[in-house]
Formats: C-alpha cells, structure tokens, sequence
C-alpha cells in the first residue's frame, strides 16, 4: 500500500470542488486514457481576472484525485497571474508531500492549470506534448518537458525523472537519453552528476580508450557468459563504432547467434562503451 | 472493522488446521531432520510424511517432490537447472502472460545471452498451440507455461501442450501455483516435466514451496550446498513449513469438490451480480477455461487504485492490474498482452474468493461496490462523455 499523508487521504475521500462549471470562462484539459491519468479543470473568473470558482473532473489513482481537490482550492480566489505561479512543487507540499512514484500526479495539477490560463488567454490550446522531439515513445514526452521538470525539480536520476513526468516508465529505451538531458542541465547548473555504472562512462573516448574499453567489455561482461554455455566470441576488429566479432564454440552453430549478437553483445557494448557501437559477424 | 478477504490468489489465511499440525516443529520437535540421533530422526519422519501428502495432491511419487522456500524459487530452479542441464541449448519459449517469477528471468536470461519467445494470447487470454508447436526448435531447452493465470484464473491446456513439447524432445516445465489447490491434478496422467507450487496460495503458510520433478529428468541443483532433498537443494528444511504445506495438500485433497461447487458458484454469483448491477463492466478472460475462484472484472473509465483504496475502507480486500497500484506506470502486462482496451484496463479488479468465503461476503461485495464505482465515475471527465470520445 501507498504510504499517502492524511491530507492525501483526506482529499481523496473528500474530494473538493469536484464536477464541472457550466459554461466556464476556462478549461484546461491534460493527460488521457492510455496515460492511466487526465484532469479536466474548469474555471469561472471574474472581470479583475480571479478565479471566482473551480471544479475538476479526475480520472486515475487516489493521489490524481487528491491534488487536483487541493489545486482547486488553493487557486480560488487567486488572479490568473499568481494562479500560474504555483507549482507541482507547491501542490505536493500542501498535501504534505506525496510518494515518489506519485510526483506526476501534482505535475498534471500545474499542467492543467497553465492550459486553463491559456485557455482564458484566448491562446491556443498549449500541447505541451507536441513542443519539442518526443523522448519516450511509450508516454509520448518530449525532451523540453523532460528538461522542464528536471530544472524545476533539481532531479539527478532517470527514476527521478519517471516519478514526475513518467518519461522512461515504459521499455526503458530512451534512458540514455534521459541521462543526457539531466547532465545538460545540472551542467548549466554548475553541478557534477554523480551518474551510476551504466552513465559513468566519459564524455568522449579517445580511440585507444575505446579500444580497450570493448575488450574489457567483452572480457568482464561477455564472455564468461558464453563460456558457460560452451560457446565463445573472438574480437577480430573495431572500425570507428563498428565492433567486427566472430562466434566461435557453440555459439558458431547456434541458430540464435544472431540474436545473442543483437540482444546480448551489441546491447553490452552499447551499455558500457557507446551508443553508437553495432556489432558484426564475420566469418574469419 | 468487518474484513471480506477476496484476494487469495495473491495470498490465503493459513488453515487453523494446518497451523496446530506446525505448531510442535518450533519449541518441543525442533531437531533437524539430517541428524543421526533419534531426535532428529523423528522429524524426518514427519517431514517425509509431508512429501507424501504433497505428492499425493498432484498424483507424483514422493520422490519426485523437492522442497523449497516459494514458488519463485521453484520456478527459478526449474529453467535455470534445465538450462545448465543443457548447455548446448540457448532457447526458452514462455509466454507473455507468465508471472514474474518466470518473466523477469526470462528477460535477465536474455541479457546473459539467451533467446526468448514469449507467445501471445488472444483477446480471451487463451494460446495458440499450433504456434506454440512451431516456437519450439532443436535448440530450445525449455517451455515454461503456467496452469492457469495469476489475474484472470484462465486455465491453458498444460496436458497436450506437455505432449507437444515431448514430441519435439524439450523439456517441459509448468508454473502451477495458481492451479494446485483449486483443480484436480494427476501427474501420472500427464507429462509434465517440471511444475512449480507455492504453499501460501493454498492455505499454508508464505516462505514454502515445492518443485515436481518427474522421474529421470535431468536437473542440475540451483541451491548448492548440502545433501538435502537428494542432493537437489541444499538447505536445512524449513520444517515447520513443510509440514504445513503437507497437511494443507491433505486438506485441499479434501476439499477439491467444494472448490468447484461452492466456491464456484459464490464466485459466479459475484461476478453476475456486479455485471448486471454496474454498466460498463466487463469480464477478462474465457468464461469457461477459469479457476473456480477468480473472477478479473474491467470497470470502465475509472482507475483500479481509487477502486481499492474505496472498498478497503469497507473493508474489501482485492487487487487491481492498474498501473498506479503496482509501482509501475503501465497497466498490468496480462490485460495488455489479452488486447484490454485501457478504458478497461486501467479499472481492472480482481477477485479471487477460497472456501472461507460466505454467501454475506458476496452479499456484502455487492451491496458495496456499486457505489464506489459511480462515486470515481462521478469524478472521472470520460464518463458523461464515454459516447463521444475516449481520449481528451
């Protein structure tokens, strides 16, 4: 079970302001079926531009719910200009904070609320998700979001980043990417990242560094792998990022090869070497 | 607070029964079971007796039954034992609705170097065997498919798949811990190489399981150590346990009409009950092909967390596939493999009853739960508009 604060509770069991206004001077709509969570805000603001009222509709977990109930009640009676300043940030902390995994859920509260303002603004319908080059193919984030919620959040891990935007949740693929966003960051910052085994390599290999680096790859990580199932990998070249190998034992015969090749070796290089490695098979 | 525990296919209240029998093996019966003397001699005994009761559950030679301490690790024992057995050989075929235990080794397996084909279902969870058949290749170690399924209780054809892969010389291993208990098994009718069970699914306690192993088929221990349990898992027995997973096999033995009969149809009455009174609502999973005891229901447009943190303050205990109660952010892999649309995927709960559940528990779930799901509906932006788009 979640560890969820009374407040969390409290508004989740209490849901605040829910519903909808009827013909609103405001919507701000964000997230959708697939994502597992989406928030409809609606506003009413009177002629000094604050918020005379706010209902939410939420569907997801119990901490969406909670902030969205909290995010209505701490905009009421707020104008438009110091509504847009509050963050994710600031609904987590009136819920007395949420768990890790549940950042996101106070991201969509602050999201629905800078759509809503827009949209009062006359300006198009903001999608967030559509500026900028998607990252994570799974929740369709792009990396401005994920740059957005790194520098606001001060986040220094992938899962950091997973927890509030949810980019990375899925096949994990665009992790590398990820990484490289947060060290750009925290380099602006000024800050060095304490990166883990599998980001702790340099920025920039010398071909010798690279060199020795496959073979300790190989060596450490591929190797005794195949050794224990009676096969064996010879390295016979490296060409810039292209990694020539043979099989050799059982693995010579095996009609899996390619497949150890792809998903066993070249993921291997690519983890602890470079992105760009691809490895061959050459009959030698 | 009144407790109506539905949740047992993720964990089941140890049969006071089978708690007296464990009770001695702490304080006053604490030898262990390898010593010379005769006091732990007696204990041996006892633990013996236990592999008896195991074996004759599943219809096995009690020499078959290795002792271990969950049914992840008889599960990990399984392939990974066969896989060292055969060394020459690089594939696994599983399929993409296994638990866990299987599916995340498959996929550390990979990392070493093994190739993986993980089967799909259809949209009712059920395999296609001729593709099953066509998978398996001279260089596959190992088929690893489940008796029935941890979240829609969909039962495969585990018998004429274990024929299939005979016939193409694999070696055949079938996680069961959802099955054994619920439905009658005979492994001398079948030929099923390897099958895992798990105590705590069925009335004993967490912390033991076991690994059927059929007679000459090879194994290479996954536990190294001592001589115990034949030199196939070295440890000292967890005794207390054994023996009560023993007397819970006797009891299921004794119990396996109910499971089908009265169980069967509290569970039908509870998931008929809440299909007729909740629009909306849809089951996962084969009707017929099912445990007894499981029922997975999709509530549409709401979100299975806030469903369960509803009914536990009724005090209901089930479990959801949603994506927010597990940690994770997709919703369960088993509805997504079955083609769940997410409007359903996400308001997914499942229950899962045994025979300690009444007629008042259903009554009482279905006086319950209808108004949880029009309160979250309530909230949720797609349900007035769930004529008009799903998508925001």
């Amino acid at each position: 079970m979640w560890d969820y604060s009374e407040k969390v509770m409290d508004h989740f069991l209490n849901p605040r302001n829910a519903g909808e206004i009827e013909n609103p001077d405001a919507v701000g709509e964000v997230g959708n079926m697939t994502c597992g969570d989406a928030l409809r805000l609606t506003l009413r603001v009177d002629e000094k531009e604050r918020i005379a009222d706010a209902k939410f509709q939420t569907f997801g977990c119990g901490s969406a719910i909670a902030s969205s109930s909290i995010l209505t009640e701490m905009i009421k009676g707020l104008t438009l200009e110091e509504a847009s300043k509050i963050t994710n940030k600031d609904i987590a902390q009136q819920l007395d904070g949420l768990p890790p995994e549940k950042m996101h859920c106070s991201v969509m509260g602050m999201e629905a609320l800078e759509a809503a303002i827009n949209n009062y603004r006359g300006r198009p319908v903001e999608h967030e998700e559509l500026e900028g080059t998607i990252v994570c193919k799974c929740f369709g984030v792009t990396d401005e979001k994920i740059e957005r919620v790194v520098r606001e959040n001060n986040l220094s891990t992938v899962e950091d980043v997973t927890h509030f935007c949810k980019a990375g949740g899925g096949c994990e693929e665009c992790h590398p990417q990820i990484n490289e966003i947060i060290q750009k960051v925290q380099a602006e910052k000024g800050v060095a990242v304490d990166t883990g085994t599998d980001q702790g390599r340099p920025k920039k290999l010398t071909n010798i560094q690279k060199m020795h680096l496959i073979m300790e790859t190989i060596d450490r990580e591929i190797r005794p792998g195949l050794n224990a199932d009676g096969g064996d990998i010879e390295l016979i070249d490296i060409d810039g990022d292209r990694v020539l190998v043979a099989l050799r034992g059982s693995c010579a015969e095996c009609v899996a090869s390619s497949f150890t090749l792809k998903s066993g070796v070249e993921a291997k290089l690519k983890e602890f070497v470079s992105n760009a490695i691809t490895v061959e098979e050459v009959e030698q | 607070m009144k407790t109506v525990y539905v949740d047992n296919n993720a964990t089941t209240r140890v049969d006071p029964e089978v708690f007296r029998e464990m009770e001695p093996y702490f304080c006053d019966l604490y030898g262990n079971p390898s010593s010379m003397h005769k006091f732990g001699g007696q204990v041996a005994g006892a633990v013996k007796r236990a592999r008896q009761q195991v074996a004759t559950l599943i219809g096995a030679d009690p020499s078959e039954i290795v002792f271990t301490s969950c049914g992840t690790e008889s599960d990990n024992a399984a392939i990974w034992g066969t896989l060292h057995s055969y060394p020459q050989k690089h594939h696994i075929v599983t399929t993409r609705v296994e638990h866990p235990a299987v599916l995340t080794l498959c996929n550390h397996l990979m990392k070493q170097g093994y190739s993986v084909t993980e089967l799909p279902v259809n949209h009712e969870g059920l395999l296609d065997l001729d593709q099953l058949r066509d998978a398996i290749t001279p260089y596959t170690a190992v088929v690893s498919v489940m008796w029935a399924n941890n979240e829609t209780g969909v039962i495969f054809p585990v018998e004429e798949i274990a024929e299939i892969v005979q016939e193409k010389g694999s070696v055949f291993h079938c996680d069961a811990v959802q099955a054994v208990g619920k439905i009658p098994i005979n492994m001398r009718k079948n030929r099923i190489d390897m099958l895992s069970l798990s105590g705590h699914k069925l009335h004993a306690p967490k912390g033991v399981g076991a690994l059927y192993i059929r007679k000459g088929t090879r194994f290479t221990p996954f536990f190294i150590g001592g001589h115990q349990e034949h030199n196939r898992r070295g440890g000292t027995e967890s005794v207390p346990s054994i023996i009560g997973l023993g007397k819970a096999c006797e009891l299921a033995m004794d119990h396996m009409d109910e499971e089908k009969t009265r169980v069967k149809a509290q569970r039908d009455r509870l998931e008929a009950g809440l299909l007729a009174k909740i629009p909306n609502a849809l089951l996962n999973g084969h009707r017929e092909h099912r445990l007894p005891n499981t029922s997975s229901l999709s509530f549409e447009y709401i979100e299975g967390e806030g469903i369960l943190l509803l009914m536990s303050r009724e005090g209901i205990a089930a479990s959801s596939g949603s994506a927010c109660t597990s940690g994770s952010l997709e919703p369960s892999h088993v509805l997504r493999a079955m083609g769940v649309p997410f409007t359903g995927a996400h308001g997914s709960i499942r229950f899962s009853l045994s025979r300690f559940n009444t007629d008042e528990d259903v009554d009482y779930i279905l006086e319950k739960i209808p108004p949880i799901i029009s309160r979250l509906r309530e909230l949720s932006p797609f349900w007035k508009r769930r004529d008009r788009s799903a998508v925001l």
